[in-house]
This record gives structure tokens, C-alpha cells and sequence, in this order.
């Protein structure tokens, strides 16, 4: 089987402002179609700008982004008619009526009326009761789904979520995933922002990590996963140790240069950690513990380490 | 050209003028018939004709188009600029649009408002005074290029205020008193030969002037003038409005 073309693709993208700040500094990006990629990386890291780029809210400053093989530039219009955008603010009229604003929207993409395709989406989206109502009537989670169903009026082929659970409360967060995932398994190709793991995880196939207008890697989340899922127990001796006991060979241990402490690493999605096996082998070995303590590597920590790697 | 999106605009703008069509429709009745008590009777009883016009006849074109143009102004300047307060901009960014098929959406709908607002003033006037329009058909053109230019003027007005007070701040500072000094309530003949000269260096003269000869066949320069004036600001309108979209000034970082 051939390869499709992938549905977005981004080339060398830069955006540098007037004040000089490079706010992306040559983003290259496949997307494929059908595929749902999550953006990950903390506040500032370029998540949005690069959205903003490929979606013509600002003027990218060097590199190219086709979407369904249409420049974003030199074909507008093309491309566009295939971009639905949510944006993460909750951008929306407050005195008009959920119909009339996606209608508008609809109408604003040069799409035919079609009051049948939009009434399914608001039944999809649960807002069909409150086509009539203003938007300023609607609960926080219906006002975002909205912006859903605005971002899908057009019937799109791609569909951008800016941080779409972005200062929304833990249960609202399960909603908009359940909403998302039953996009996805319509066929559109979502792309997401996130700065939460949590969401990545839940959600993608494919997370791409960004920080600093760099994008450090893109890779299937499993494998991702798998680094992110490291965890370290520091065990606090009693009595400082020269060497490691050959009985605790088979674990990964480091000893601290003192002596003092030993870190293992371990991975958390392991069925089994060896933990205990380790505290057993511990006091066969006869060394006596003080404190244990365990550390998960943050978002931050693992930022670091994808960069050095990236350095190294 | 998407045609779509134009009405999707246009409609969508509209919208809004219908749920306050009372409120539309009642004020621009209310002040111009203030006007006519005022000044048309109170002041004007006290007043000659003007060139063989009783002065309030004379008024009239200038008060429509005092009305026609403030109004045009302020609704493409707060079409424009909400969707900017409130963030909705985004959508418009992101549409396969052009830059014309949004100001013919938001200008048109906001000329059509200020049309509709001229026509009652009009109608109303007719109530208070005996009106002749001996050039009904140059009378509606200049209403209608009126309305369409300072509907311009307000959609670049509404790009370039950062707040509520710059979106009031031209029509406050500019406009109104262009308005008032281009000869709305007198003729430039009525003026010191000085202030004549000054005069003609203000646009809006000749908008008054050339609507005032469709009704009476007056003018305080000639026809043509009028025309290229018009034609000329908004020609001047288009042009900003284009490089606003090209270089995506205020509205695409």
C-alpha cells in the first residue's frame, strides 16, 4: 500500500514580531489524514502561534503550510474552506442565537444552507434543546462545544483545537474528551494543543512536544509514553555503602556519590516495578533504610531532557 | 467572489438593526423633528429665505446628511471593531474571504442602516416643511455615495480604535464638527469671504453642496466638484481598506 500525502504539511515555518521574538523558528510538520496529533508543551511554547499560522490568523514570516495540498497563502482560499478552528478563548457573540451563529459560519465558508447537516451537528454536539437560546444563557462547557459546532458548520477536513480544556474543570475536561474522540471516529483529522500529559495521553496517536518555537520531536504517544513514564525512588541509607551489592545487579541503581542514598528507576505503566523485590533484596543485603522518596520527572524535566538529547 | 459569505455578513449585520428597528427608527424621528422646532420654527421664523428657499427647507439636505453620515460612520465602525472587542475576529481571518467580500458584507450593511435612517429623516421632514426635489434621481445617487463613502470611513475607524473612546473620537473630534461647519444649517455665501476660502478646504461642503442642489437646484460649488469629491473619498476609503488587508494591519499579527 502507497503512502498518502499527508493531509497538512508544514515546511521550515518561522514567526518572528516586529519586537524580535521568534516565537516559532522553522517548524517542520507531516499530518496525516484521520490521524488525531496532540501539541504538547507548556504556555509560550509556540502551540498556539503555530495553529494561528496554518489557520491565517497571523503571517507566518518564512516557511510554507499546505493543508490538502493547497498553500495556505497563495491558494487561500482553498485551504482554508478545508480548516475548521476552535479557538481557545471562548470567542463568541453573546446575544445571538446558537443556530443563527453557526448558520453564520456556515455561510461564511460560502457553504450552501444546509439546516439538516447543522441540526445534526448540534444534536452530535447535546445543543440542539438550545439552538434558539443566546449564547450568553449557555453553561461554560456548551459555549466551547459552540465553538465546535461553528468550527465544523463547514464541514471541514481538518479540525484545530487551541487548548480546548484550557482552564476548565476536571469533569467538563472528561466531556471534551469523550466529544473529541467521537470527531475523530467521524474520520476528521484533529490536531490539538495541550500543556496537560494527561490529555495527550488520553487522546492521541501522536504527540508532537514543543517548547521555545522548536519542535523537539514527533512520535506515536506509546513510545512517548514510555519515556514520560519514568519514575525515581531515592532510598536514604543508614549507613553510607561504597559499592552496590551484587545481589541488586539485575535492578537499575545508581549510587549517589556520598553513598548515602540509592536512586531506582522504574517505569510506572510496568505491570510490575520491582519494588518490593528490591526492599526484599535490600534487607537480605542487610542495609538498613532511613527514608524513601519517589519522584515523577515533570513536564518541565522532560522538556530539558528531550532537548539535551536533541543537543546531544 | 464568495457570494455566500458577503450575505452571510451582510444578513448577519442586518440582523442586529432588526431586533432595534423601534429604537432606529423612532430616534432619527425624534431628533430631526427637534431640529424642525428649533430651528425651523423658534429660529428659523426669525430668518429670510435663503436664496429663495425658506430656511427650513433649506436645512433639510444638510440634516440628512448629518444623520446619513454619523450614522454610516458609527455602524461600520462598531461592525467592525466588536467582532475585534470580542474576539470573534478570528472566524473572518480564517474563512476563505477576501478583503472585499468583508467590506461589501459590513459596509453594505452599514450604509444600507444609514440609507434606511436618511429616507425616515427625509419622510419626516416633509411632515414640517414644503419640499421640492427637482433632481430625484441625483438626490437618491448622493445619498446613496454618501452613505456608502463614510461607511467606509467608519469600517477604517473601526480597524484602527483600539477602544471604545478612539471608535468615538473621530466622529467626536472630526466628523461632527466637518459636519457642522460644511454648511448643514447655512450657505457658504453667508460667510465672511475669508472664511469662504477656509471653507472649501472642508470635504464635506461639497457633499452638502451637491445634495442640496438635487432638492433645490443650489449649490455652493459646482455639481462636478461635488461628484469627484465623492467619488474621490471613497476611492481613498478603498484604497486603505486594501492595504489594511494586505499588510493585515491591527487585525492579523
Amino acid at each position: 500500500m502507497t503512502q498518502m500525502a499527508p493531509i497538512v504539511r508544514i515546511k521550515g515555518l518561522e514567526k518572528a514580531y516586529d519586537t524580535g521574538f521568534q516565537a516559532l523558528k522553522g517548524v517542520d510538520l507531516d499530518i496525516e489524514e484521520g490521524e488525531l496529533l496532540a501539541l504538547l508543551g507548556p504556555n509560550g511554547a509556540g502551540k498556539t502561534t503555530l495553529i494561528s499560522a496554518v489557520c491565517s490568523l497571523t503571517i507566518p514570516t518564512g516557511g510554507t503550510v499546505t493543508v490538502g495540498g493547497h498553500d495556505v497563502v497563495r491558494d487561500y482560499r482553498a485551504a482554508r474552506d478545508l480548516i475548521g478552528l476552535v479557538p481557545q478563548e471562548i470567542n463568541l457573540e453573546p446575544f445571538e442565537k446558537v443556530m443563527n451563529t453557526v448558520r453564520f459560519s456556515r455561510g461564511l465558508f460560502g457553504k450552501r444552507r444546509d439546516d439538516a447537516y447543522l441540526e445534526r451537528i448540534l444534536r452530535q454536539l447535546s445543543l440542539w434543546d438550545k439552538r434558539d437560546a443566546k449564547i450568553m444563557e449557555l453553561s461554560g462547557g456548551m459555549k466551547r462545544r459552540v465553538l465546535i459546532a461553528k468550527a465544523l458548520s463547514h464541514e471541514p477536513r481538518v479540525l484545530f483545537l487551541d487548548e480546548p480544556t484550557a482552564g476548565v474543570d476536571v469533569e467538563l475536561r472528561k466531556e471534551m474528551w469523550d466529544t473529541v474522540r467521537m470527531l475523530k471516529a467521524d474520520g476528521v483529522t484533529i490536531i490539538l494543543t495541550t500543556h496537560y500529559i494527561e490529555e495527550a495521553e488520553a487522546m492521541a496517536d501522536r504527540v508532537g512536544v514543543i517548547n521555545k518555537g522548536e519542535m523537539l520531536l514527533v512520535e506515536a504517544k506509546s513510545r512517548l509514553m514510555e519515556r514520560m513514564g519514568q519514575k525515581h525512588l531515592t532510598i536514604e541509607l543508614h549507613e553510607p555503602i561504597q559499592t552496590i551489592p551484587d545481589s541488586l545487579s539485575d535492578f537499575d541503581l545508581t549510587l549517589l556519590e556520598d553513598g548515602r542514598a540509592l536512586v531506582f528507576a522504574y517505569d510506572t505503566r510496568q505491570e510490575r516495578t520491582g519494588i518490593t523485590k528490591l526492599l526484599t533484596e535490600l534487607q537480605a543485603a542487610g542495609i538498613v533504610l532511613r527514608d524513601l522518596q519517589t519522584t515523577q520527572s515533570s513536564l518541565e524535566d522532560i522538556f530539558v531532557g528531550l532537548v539535551q538529547e536533541d543537543a546531544a | 467572489m464568495n457570494f455566500r459569505a458577503i450575505w452571510a455578513i451582510y444578513t448577519f449585520e442586518m440582523s442586529r438593526f432588526f431586533r432595534t428597528l423601534l429604537q432606529s427608527f423612532v430616534s432619527p424621528v425624534i431628533s430631526t423633528s427637534l431640529y424642525f422646532v428649533v430651528f425651523g420654527a423658534a429660529i428659523g421664523s426669525r430668518i429670510d429665505q435663503v436664496e429663495g428657499v425658506s430656511y427650513g427647507a433649506f436645512i433639510v439636505p444638510g440634516l440628512i446628511m448629518l444623520s446619513v453620515m454619523t450614522q454610516a460612520i458609527s455602524n461600520a465602525s462598531f461592525g467592525i471593531y466588536f467582532p475585534k472587542f470580542i474576539g470573534t475576529i478570528y472566524e473572518l481571518l480564517s474563512a476563505p474571504i477576501n478583503f472585499l467580500e468583508v467590506v461589501l458584507g459590513y459596509v453594505g450593511a452599514a450604509a444600507t442602516k444609514a440609507l434606511f435612517i436618511g429616507i425616515v429623516i427625509l419622510g419626516t421632514s416633509a411632515l414640517f416643511v414644503d419640499l421640492t426635489i427637482q433632481h430625484p434621481v441625483a438626490m437618491l445617487l448622493f445619498m446613496v455615495l454618501t452613505c456608502i463613502s463614510f461607511a467606509l470611513f467608519g469600517f477604517i475607524i473601526g480597524i484602527w480604535a483600539r477602544n471604545f473612546e478612539q471608535l468615538q473620537l473621530v466622529p467626536l473630534l472630526i466628523v461632527t464638527p466637518l459636519v457642522f461647519l460644511g454648511g448643514s444649517f447655512y450657505s457658504i455665501s453667508m460667510l465672511p469671504p475669508v472664511w469662504q476660502t477656509v471653507t472649501l478646504f472642508n470635504p464635506v461642503v461639497y457633499l452638502i453642496s451637491g445634495f442640496r442642489w438635487s432638492f433645490y437646484g443650489l449649490a455652493d460649488v459646482p455639481i462636478g466638484l461635488s461628484l469627484l469629491a465623492i467619488a474621490g473619498f471613497t476611492a481613498l476609503c478603498l484604497g486603505i481598506i486594501w492595504w489594511i488587508f494586505r499588510t493585515g494591519w491591527r487585525i492579523r499579527s
